[in-house]
C-alpha cells in the first residue's frame, strides 16, 4: 500500500507530462488528480490504522560501494504516516483547486498548452516529497530533498517568460544548494563515523557519537553536535530559516497553488521533518539543538517583523510561513519533536488554506496581488472571505484559554510556546512577540482585503497593461466550486485538526509515546507492553545485545504489496546503545543539570500535583505557570487590537507612523536588506572573481607563461610544417614514432636489462 | 573467437576505415551517405560485439580477462586484456561511437575522411583501454591524438590552428616525460608486460638527484613523469587551458568524443599506472593532487560563471567534474575510486549530451554565443526538456548518474581530508549557479530575437541520438549497482593492494 502511495503520483506525472498529447490535456489533469486523491485516501487509511510499529519495505538496490550501502526503500513509522497525510491531502486539494485557478492564465497566449505541464510538475513534486518522507536512509532522503528542489525550481519558474520568475527560480535552487552543502557534508560525516547511512544504524550509533570527537576542518568537534549542525544547515535552506531564507519570498513568483503546496504546507517543512527524523541523534547533541532553538526563534521573530509592512498579499503569507517554520524549529530544538510535528500538521492545513484563499482573491481581482488595491471584497467574494477568516483565526491562535478548545493554531502554537518556556526563555519571549506580530499582520491582511471600501481604482493606473481581456474590467467574482471545495476541506482541518489530535501530539507523555511507537520511557515503568510483534533485529548482529528482542515473524498484514521484501524493523531502546531506538522519535528525560534549571521555571504547585513528574520536556511543558499559558493569547489580542486600530478605526495611522519612523519602516519593507547584503557579499564577488580568474588566471598567468615558451616553438614548427593546415600533425606523428623507435632500439640493444 | 574478442572490437573500426579509404570513391551524395552508413554500421557492430565482452565478463575475477598474447615485431609482445577497471571504459567507447557518428550526419565537407578519422580514433581509444603492454599502450595513447588533431584542425572553427597548437604543446611535454618514464620502468623491471609491472616493486628509497633529496625515490620520479601526461589529459588545474579552446574550435562530434572518452584516458592512466605501480609516491603526493582537484572544482566553476560562449562554459564545467575524479582516485578508498570511475562514465554520457545540445542549436544558428539565444523553449519544447534533463544531471541531481559519482568521491575524500571535502563540496553550489544561469539565458525568457523566430525543434534523428544517453543517465542514476557490481571487486583489490604496499614501504622509508 505504501508503494502505491509513493508511485501513484509519479505514474500520474509521467502519463500527464509525456502523454498529454495523446490523451489530451484534460485527461492528463484528471489522471494526475485522481491518482493523488487515491494516494491521499490510502494515506489517511494508513494514518488512522497505523499501530506505531516501524515497517520497512525495500524496493531496489541503490548506491553501493564497499561498506556504503543504500536502497530505495520505504520506512513507515508514525512520522512518515503524518507526512504522508499532510503531503497527499494538500497535494490532492491543490490539484483540484488548480483546475479552476489555472483554467485561464493571462501569462499564456491563446492556444498554448501549459496545464498538462503544470499538473505533471505538481505530481512530480508530490512524488519527490514522498520519497523524502518515506526514505529509510539519508541518501534517499537527499534524493527527495533535491527532487523537491527541482520541482520547486520548475514551478517557481513556471512562467518562464517572466525574467523575475526565472531569477526567483534560480535563486531558490542555488540558496537551497547552500543548505544542501551542509546536508551533504553531514551525510559524509555520518558515514565516516558510523560506516552506514541507513537510519537504523545511525540511530543505533547516535549515543556513542555523543562521546566521539571528530576532526573537521580546523579543529576537533563533538561528533553528534557537528553532524547535528551540518544537517541543520540543510534544513535551514529547505525551510527558509534565517540567513538562507531569502529565496522563499521570491518564490511567490510561482502560481499560487504552488505556493500553497510547496512553499507553505510541504516542501518547506522538510527541514523540520529532517530534524524530527534525526531526533535520536539530536537528543545527544545539546549544542546543536540549542543552535536550532535560537535560530528558529530569531527566524520566527524576524520574519514576523518583515510581514508587518509587506503589501503583496502572497509575500505577507510567505513571511508568515517562514515565521511559523521558526516556531516548529524551536519546538524541535527544545526537544518536543511531537509538538514540532503537531504545528507542522496543523500549519499545513491553515497555511495551505490561506494561500489558496489568497489565490482565490487574486483570481477574483484578475491577478492583482497588492493589498493596497483591494478593499471591501467581503461582499463580492463571501465564500473566500469566510475561508480566509477561518484561516486567520487558526493562525493567530484563537481559542478558549486554558482549555483544549480552539482553532488548530491555538493548540499547536500554544504547545510550542509553552514548551519553549521550559527549554529557552530567550526563544519564549521572541515567540510571544512574534505571536503578537502574527496576529497583527494576519488581521491587517484581512482588513485591507475584505473590509473598508474598494481601492481598486488605483489599480488601473498602477498595474497591468492592457491585454484586451474583457474579464479584466469586470467586478471581482467568486471563484468556481473546484476552488471553493478545497478551501472548505482545508477549513475543516484548520478548525478541527488541533482539537482532534491534541492528545497524541501534546497530551500526556504516555499517549504521545504510544502514538509514536516509542518505548514507554527509557527510565520508565510500562516496559515492554507495546513490544508485541518484532521482526528481524536491525542492528548488526554482533553488537546487538543478546537478550533484547526475540525475533519473530513480521506481521503478515503489514503492507501487503507485490513480492517485495518486507521486514519489520525494531530495536528496543534500552540503556544499551547498540540497538536502534524503537518508534519514530526519541525523547530523552532531562539530565540532572537540565532538571535543576527546568524546575525553577515551572509552577511548583502544579508540578507537585501533576500526574507525571516533569522529568521530560513534554511533561514539564504542561506545568508551566499560568501566565505563560496565557501569554500567546494576550499577544494575539494585542495584535488584533492594533490591526483594528490601524486599518479600521483610523486608516491614516499606518502612513503617519511609517513617515515618522521612516528608517525602521524602510528597514522592514526592504526585508532587513538581506538581499542587498548577499548581493554585495556573495553574488557580485563571485562573478567578479570568475571573470578575474578567467582573464588574469587562465589568460595571463597560465597561457601567458606558456605562450612565452610557445612563441619560440610555434614559429619553428610552422616553418617546418609549411602551409599545410595539419602540418604540425605529421610532426607529432613523427615525434611519436621517434619515441617508439628509441624505445624499441633500447630494448633490442639492452633487452632484459636486469 | 572468445580469446580474440578484444582484438576484434579494437580493430573492426580500423578495418572499416581502411575499406573507406581504399574503395570509397567520389564526392557525390551517394558516396557521402555510403561513408556515413558504413561508419554507423561498423561502430554499431563494434558495440554489439563488445556486449559479449560485458556479458562474459566475470566481475568476481579481479585479474585480467579475455587476455591475448602473441609475439609482435622486434621482440615486442602484443598483449590485450580487460579487468573490472577498464572493461566499462571499453563499453563507454563502443556505446558512444555510434551516437557520435549519428551526430555528425549533417557534416558535408570531406565526409569520407571525417568518418575515417572517427573510426581510427575508436580503434586507438579502445586500444588504450585494452593494452597490457607498455609499448602498445604508448602507441595507442599517443596516436589517439592524431585523429583528434585532424578533427579539430580540418573540421574545426576559425581559430582551429591556435587551438590545436595549444593542445599539441601541452600534450607533447607530457608525452616526452611519459616516454622517458616508460624506458626507466623497462630498465628497472626488465619487461614491458603491464601485468608483471603491476606486481613489480618499484624502488622508493630516497635518493639524491642534483643535490635534491628525492623522497619516494624512483617511484616519485616515475609518478611525476606519468602525472605530467595524465594531468594534461584529464585535464587538471592549472594545465587545463587547452581544453576550453579545443572544445570551442572542435566540431560537435569532436567535442563529444573529446569530453566523453579522450579525457577519461587520463583518469584511466592514474588508475592503471600511478596508483597500483607507484603506491608510495601516490601516497606521498596525494595531498598535492587533492588540492589541485579542489582548486580545479572551485576555480573552474567560478570561471564558468563568467563565460559567454556555451561550449567554453561546458568545457570549464568538465574540468570541474574531472576534479572530482582525481580527488576520488587518490582518496584511494573504495568509495573514492568507485566514485571516480562512476563519475568518468557518467560524465561521458552527460558532457557528451551537453555538447550535443550545443550542437543542435549551433547547427541552426551557427553561433555559440549565449547572448544570441533566449526563449528557445517557446519554439523548441523537446529541446528544452532534453537540455533541462542534462543540465540537472550535470549539477549532480540525485536520480541521475551525475549524483552517484560526485557523492561517492566526496564520501571517499571526506575520510581522508575534510578540508578538501568541504572545499570541493562548494562545487555543488557553484555548478548549480552556472548551469542554471546558462539554461535560463538560452532557453527561458521570451523569444524576442528576430533570428530565432523561425528556429525549429529537434528532428527525429536528433531525438534518437539523445534517447540512449538519457536512458543511461537515468538507469545508472537509479540503479548504479549495474556499474559498481562490475568494478567493485577490482577496485577493492586495487585499494587493498595499494594500502598493503604502503606500511611496508613506509617502514622502509623510515629506515633510510
Amino acid at each position: 500500500m505504501a508503494s502505491i502511495i509513493l508511485f501513484a503520483p509519479l505514474i500520474g506525472a509521467i502519463i500527464c507530462g509525456f502523454g498529454w498529447r495523446l490523451i489530451g490535456e484534460r485527461a492528463g489533469q484528471v489522471i494526475t488528480t485522481s491518482l493523488v486523491f487515491l494516494a491521499a485516501a490510502l494515506s489517511w487509511y494508513i494514518f488512522l490504522t497505523f499501530d506505531g510499529e516501524t515497517q520497512q519495505i525495500t524496493i531496489l538496490r541503490w548506491i553501493e560501494s564497499g561498506t556504503l550501502g543504500s536502497e530505495w526503500a520505504i520506512r513507515l513509522d508514525r512520522l512518515t504516516a503524518i507526512m504522508l497525510v499532510v503531503v497527499n491531502s494538500v497535494s490532492a486539494l491543490v490539484h483540484l483547486y488548480s483546475f479552476g485557478y489555472m483554467a485561464h492564465d493571462e501569462n499564456w497566449h491563446e492556444g498554448e498548452h501549459y496545464k498538462a505541464r503544470f499538473f505533471a510538475y505538481l505530481s512530480f513534486f508530490t512524488f519527490a516529497m514522498l520519497t523524502l518522507v518515506t526514505s529509510d536512509n539519508l541518501v534517499q532522503m537527499f534524493f527527495g530533498w533535491e527532487g523537491v528542489g527541482v520541482a520547486s525550481y520548475l514551478l517557481i519558474g513556471f512562467y518562464y517568460r517572466k525574467p523575475s520568475a526565472n531569477a526567483a527560480a534560480i535563486k531558490a535552487f542555488v540558496v537551497n544548494r547552500v543548505g544542501d552543502f551542509g546536508f551533504a557534508l553531514g551525510i559524509m560525516g555520518l558515514f565516516f563515523l558510523t560506516d552506514s547511512i541507513r537510519f537504523v544504524d545511525v540511530f543505533a550509533a547516535a549515543p556513542s557519537l555523543a562521546e566521539t570527537n571528530l576532526t573537521f576542518l580546523w579543529t576537533e568537534w563533538n561528533a553528534a553536535n557537528l553532524i547535528g549542525v551540518l544537517l541543520f544547515i540543510g534544513a535551514m535552506g529547505k525551510s527558509a530559516q534565517l540567513f538562507l531564507h531569502t529565496w522563499l519570498p521570491d518564490a511567490m513568483e510561482g502560481p499560487t497553488p504552488v505556493s500553497a503546496l510547496i512553499h507553505a504546507a510541504t516542501m518547506v517543512t522538510a527541514g523540520v521533518f529532517l530534524v524530527c527524523r534525526m531526533s535520536p541523534l539530536y537528543e545527544y547533541a545539546p549544542q546543536a539543538t540549542a543552535f536550532i532553538t535560537v535560530l528558529g526563534a530569531m527566524t520566527a521573530f524576524v520574519a514576523a517583523t518583515i510581514g508587518l509592512v509587506q503589501n503583496d498579499i502572497k509575500r505577507v503569507i510567505a513571511y508568515s510561513t517562514m515565521s511559523q517554520l521558526g516556531y516548529m524549529f524551536v519546538a524541535a530544538g527544545v526537544g518536543v519533536y511531537s509538538v514540532a510535528m503537531f504545528h507542522l500538521f496543523t500549519h499545513a492545513f491553515f497555511k495551505a488554506m490561506l494561500f489558496l484563499g489568497a489565490g482565490s482573491v487574486i483570481h477574483a481581482t484578475h491577478h492583482e496581488q497588492d493589498m493596497r488595491y483591494y478593499g471591501g471584497l467581503r461582499k463580492q467574494i463571501p465564500m473566500t472571505f469566510w475561508a480566509m477568516l477561518i484561516g486567520t483565526l487558526a493562525i493567530t491562535g484563537v481559542g478558549i484559554p486554558l482549555t483544549h478548545y480552539g482553532f488548530a493554531g491555538f493548540l499547536s502554537k500554544d504547545a510550542v510556546i509553552e514548551s519553549a518556556w521550559v527549554g529557552s526563555s530567550f526563544a519564549f519571549w521572541l515567540l510571544v512577540v512574534a505571536a503578537c506580530f502574527t496576529s497583527f499582520y494576519s488581521w491587517r491582511l484581512m482588513f485591507l482585503t475584505f473590509f473598508g471600501t474598494s481601492r481598486a481604482n488605483g489599480h488601473e493606473a498602477h498595474g497591468h497593461d492592457a491585454h484586451g481581456h474583457d474579464a479584466h474590467h469586470h467586478e471581482p467574482h467568486e471563484s468556481p466550486m473546484v476552488m471553493l471545495i478545497p478551501l472548505g476541506v482545508l477549513a475543516l482541518g484548520a478548525i478541527f485538526s488541533g482539537m482532534l489530535w491534541y492528545k497524541v501530539f501534546f497530551g500526556d507523555e504516555a499517549a504521545v509515546r504510544g502514538w509514536f511507537g516509542m518505548e514507554a520511557a527509557a527510565h520508565g515503568e510500562a516496559h515492554g507492553e507495546t513490544a508485541a510483534a518484532h521482526g528481524t533485529e536491525a542492528a548488526p548482529a554482533e553488537t546487538a545485545p543478546a537478550e533484547t528482542v526475540a525475533t519473530e515473524a513480521a506481521p503478515a498484514e503489514a503492507v501487503a504489496t507485490d513480492a517485495q521484501a518486507e521486514t519489520t524493523l525494531s530495536g528496543e531502546f534500552q540503556a544499551d546503545v547498540s540497538a536502534a531506538p524503537k518508534g519514530a522519535l526519541v525523547m530523552l528525560p532531562f539530565t540532572p543539570e537540565e532538571q535543576a534549571v527546568v524546575d525553577t521555571r515551572l509552577d511548583a504547585e502544579k508540578a507537585a500535583a501533576a500526574e507525571h513528574a516533569p522529568t521530560t520536556i513534554i511533561n514539564a511543558a504542561h506545568v508551566v505557570p499560568t501566565w505563560v499559558k496565557l501569554s500567546p493569547f494576550v499577544a494575539m489580542l494585542i495584535g488584533f487590537a492594533m490591526a483594528w486600530l490601524f486599518y479600521i478605526r483610523d486608516p491614516s495611522l499606518p502612513r503617519r507612523l511609517a513617515a515618522q519612523q521612516r528608517p525602521l519602516y524602510l528597514f522592514l519593507l526592504n526585508k532587513w536588506y538581506f538581499d542587498e547584503l548577499y548581493d554585495v557579499v556573495f553574488v557580485r564577488p563571485a562573478k567578479w572573481i570568475g571573470g578575474f580568474l578567467w582573464k588574469r588566471g587562465d589568460g595571463d598567468v597560465i597561457d601567458g607563461s606558456l605562450n612565452g615558451v610557445a612563441m619560440g616553438i610555434i614559429p619553428f614548427f610552422t616553418r617546418l610544417a609549411g602551409r599545410a593546415q595539419s602540418g604540425y600533425l605529421f610532426h607529432y606523428a613523427f615525434a611519436m614514432v621517434l619515441g617508439i623507435v628509441i624505445l624499441v632500439t633500447w630494448m633490442t640493444l639492452f633487452g632484459g636489462a636486469k | 573467437m572468445e580469446n580474440q574478442l578484444l582484438s576484434i572490437i579494437t580493430f573492426l573500426p580500423l578495418v572499416a576505415a581502411v575499406i573507406l579509404a581504399l574503395f570509397m570513391r567520389g564526392d557525390d551524395a551517394a558516396a557521402k551517405n555510403g561513408a556515413r552508413w558504413l561508419a554507423l554500421f561498423t561502430t554499431t557492430a563494434t558495440f554489439v560485439i563488445s556486449l559479449f565482452v560485458l556479458f562474459r565478463f566475470d566481475p568476481s575475477n579481479t585479474g585480467f580477462q579475455f587476455v591475448e598474447e602473441r609475439q609482435w615485431i622486434l621482440g615486442l609482445s602484443y598483449r590485450m586484456g580487460v579487468d573490472g577497471i577498464s572493461v566499462l571504459f571499453v563499453m563507454l567507447t563502443t556505446f558512444l561511437m555510434p551516437i557520435t557518428i549519428a551526430a555528425c550526419w549533417s557534416v558535408e565537407t570531406r565526409v569520407k575522411e571525417y568518418m575515417i578519422a572517427f573510426l581510427v580514433l575508436e580503434t586507438l581509444m579502445l586500444g588504450v583501454f585494452c593494452a597490457l603492454d607498455l609499448v602498445l599502450f604508448y602507441l595507442f595513447f599517443e596516436a589517439g591524438l592524431i585523429p583528434m588533431f585532424l578533427i579539430i584542425g580540418i573540421w574545426g572553427g576559425k581559430d582551429r590552428i591556435y587551438a590545436s597548437f595549444k593542445f599539441f604543446l601541452y600534450t607533447f611535454l607530457g608525452s616526452v616525460l611519459m616516454l622517458v618514464a616508460m624506458i626507466a620502468m623497462y630498465m628497472d623491471a626488465g619487461t614491458t608486460n603491464m601485468v608483471q609491472l603491476l606486481t613489480h616493486d618499484f624502488g622508493s628509497e630516497t635518493f639524491s638527484l642534483l643535490g635534491f633529496q628525492v623522497v619516494g625515490g624512483l617511484q616519485t620520479m616515475l609518478f611525476l613523469a606519468f602525472f605530467a601526461s595524465f594531468a594534461v589529459k584529464m585535464p587538471m588545474w592549472p594545465v587545463h587551458t587547452w581544453l576550453p579552446d579545443a572544445h570551442v574550435q572542435a566540431p560537435t562530434a569532436g567535442s563529444v568524443v573529446l569530453a566523453a572518452i579522450l579525457l577519461k584516458m587520463g583518469g584511466y592512466g592514474f588508475l592503471r599506472f600511478s596508483l597500483p605501480m607507484f603506491p608510495v609516491a601516490s601516497d606521498l603526493l596525494s595531498p598535492l593532487v587533492f588540492w589541485l582537484s579542489a582548486i580545479a572544482i572551485v576555480y573552474t566553476s567560478l570561471v564558468a560563471l563568467a563565460q559567454s560562449d556555451m561550449k567554453k562554459l561546458i568545457a570549464y564545467s568538465s574540468v570541474a567534474h574531472m576534479g572530482y575524479v582525481t580527488m576520488g582516485i587518490f582518496a584511494a578508498n573504495q568509495q573514492g575510486v568507485d566514485g571516480a570511475i562512476f563519475q568518468m562514465l557518467s560524465h561521458g554520457f552527460i558532457s557528451g549530451a551537453l555538447f550535443l545540445c550545443v550542437g543542435v542549436i549551433y547547427d541552426r544558428m551557427h553561433t555559440r554565443e549565449i547572448d544570441a539565444y533566449g526563449g528557445l523553449v517557446n519554439r523548441m519544447p523537446a529541446y528544452a526538456l532534453v537540455f533541462m534533463f542534462f543540465t540537472m544531471a550535470n549539477v549532480g541531481l540525485p536520480g541521475t548518474s551525475g549524483f552517484v559519482g560526485e557523492f561517492l568521491t566526496l564520501v571517499g575524500i571526506f575520510q581522508v581530508n575534510t578540508w578538501v571535502a568541504a572545499f570541493a563540496t562548494t562545487g555543488v553550489i557553484l555548478s548549480a549557479s552556472y548551469a542554471l544561469w546558462l539554461y535560463r539565458r538560452v532557453v527561458f525568457g521570451d523569444l524576442i530575437k528576430e533570428a530565432l523566430k523561425t528556429i525549429t525543434d529537434m528532428d527525429r534523428r536528433e531525438k534518437a541520438i539523445f534517447a540512449p544517453l538519457i536512458a543511461m543517465t537515468l538507469i545508472l542514476g537509479v540503479y548504479p549497482s549495474l556499474v559498481t557490481d562490475i568494478i567493485g571487486p577490482s577496485v577493492s583489490a586495487l585499494v587493498t593492494d595499494y594500502h598493503a604496499a604502503l606500511p611496508a614501504d613506509g617502514a622502509e622509508l623510515a629506515m633510510h
